[in-house]
């Protein structure tokens, strides 16, 4: 079998923070219905997490589930782990209506690490999004745009996000992140 | 600006996160129907200032579509609904009232 490769490889900048492409990364879309009966609990038996209420995202050892949609998930594992993931969970949901795919080479991940102030501008200068502390913290999944494409990000820790976007548009992102946090672009906006 | 609150995920955002899917409550005349009904489906559209119903979807947010009543004139928002009704809930309506009396659109006032 070939040798699987990430959207950049790895590829990284420092400006007024860091920007790294996160390598492989394994991403499986779960869709089905909350409010049906024995529905989450199947999703636990396979997964071991919760899911996360609306707009939230739950992380515990190396996975995560994130909400995408009021009947779709992301859901986050070691890349090699995700084949078997998704074996189980069809497993888990057989006889329910439900898909499950594993997404992971169709995606591109980014991490980014600075200055908690300056990297919610970072993300503000990309995302119609209310990102002042008050209003957006760690736990919480936005979809939404950056710039021209859609992506969505979330807060692992003040001062460390997570941005996910389609792998086709992989070194868009990745420029825009850049431009964004290139040295001496810095607003000041969110910083006290 | 206009800012939207999507009813299905609760996201405030803002109108380039959303797609305009055009007027809302159009009554399908297809097969059967006269000519002049189906031509008026297929083009004569309200085109108001003021009070009007429209359909949106928070195309990057949680993908799905809603209804919003807004006034085209302010860009105030009366508010948002779910998209499966075939005409506006009482409490929109009745928001709509306090802020533009004596409004109708199409059947509805
Ligand atoms: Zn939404």
């Amino acid at each position: 079998m070939s040798e699987a490769q990430s959207a950049l490889r790895g590829t990284w900048h420092k400006g007024l923070v860091t920007v790294a492409e996160a390598g492989l990364q394994g991403m499986i879309t779960l869709r089905g219905q909350t409010g049906e009966a024995g529905f989450a609990d199947a999703v636990k038996q396979a997964t071991g997490l919760d899911l996360p209420d609306t707009r939230t995202i739950v992380a515990a050892d190396k996975r995560a589930i994130a909400w995408m949609s009021p009947d779709e998930w992301l859901l986050m594992c070691p890349y090699e782990d995700a084949h078997d993931m998704v074996a189980g969970l069809r497993a888990a949901l057989a006889g329910r209506h439900h898909l499950v795919e594993n997404v992971s080479d169709a995606r591109a991940m980014f991490t980014l690490d600075g200055d908690d102030a300056t990297l919610r501008e970072v993300l503000a200068k990309l995302a119609p999004v209310d990102l002042h502390p008050e209003r957006f913290g760690p736990g919480e999944m936005r979809r939404t745009r950056f710039a021209q494409v859609p992506g969505a990000f979330w807060l692992t820790a003040p001062g460390a996000a997570r941005v996910v976007c389609f792998r086709s548009v992989a070194q868009y992102m990745y420029d825009l992140l850049c431009v964004a946090s290139s040295e001496g672009s810095a607003v000041g906006y969110f910083k006290p | 600006m206009l800012i939207l609150e999507c009813p299905c995920c609760g996201v405030r955002g803002e109108e380039t996160e959303f797609h305009g899917g055009g007027e809302a409550h159009i009554k399908r005349s297809g097969p059967g129907s006269s000519d002049e009904a189906f031509h008026d489906y297929l083009f004569a559209k309200e085109n108001p200032r003021g009070v009007h119903f429209e359909r949106w979807r928070h195309v990057y947010g949680c993908g799905k579509w809603f209804h919003a009543a807004r006034c085209t004139q302010t860009l105030e928002v009366f508010g948002t609904y779910s998209a499966q009704t075939t005409e506006p809930p009482q409490d929109i309506k009745d928001k709509i009232s306090a802020r533009r009396p004596g409004w109708t659109w199409r059947e509805f006032a």
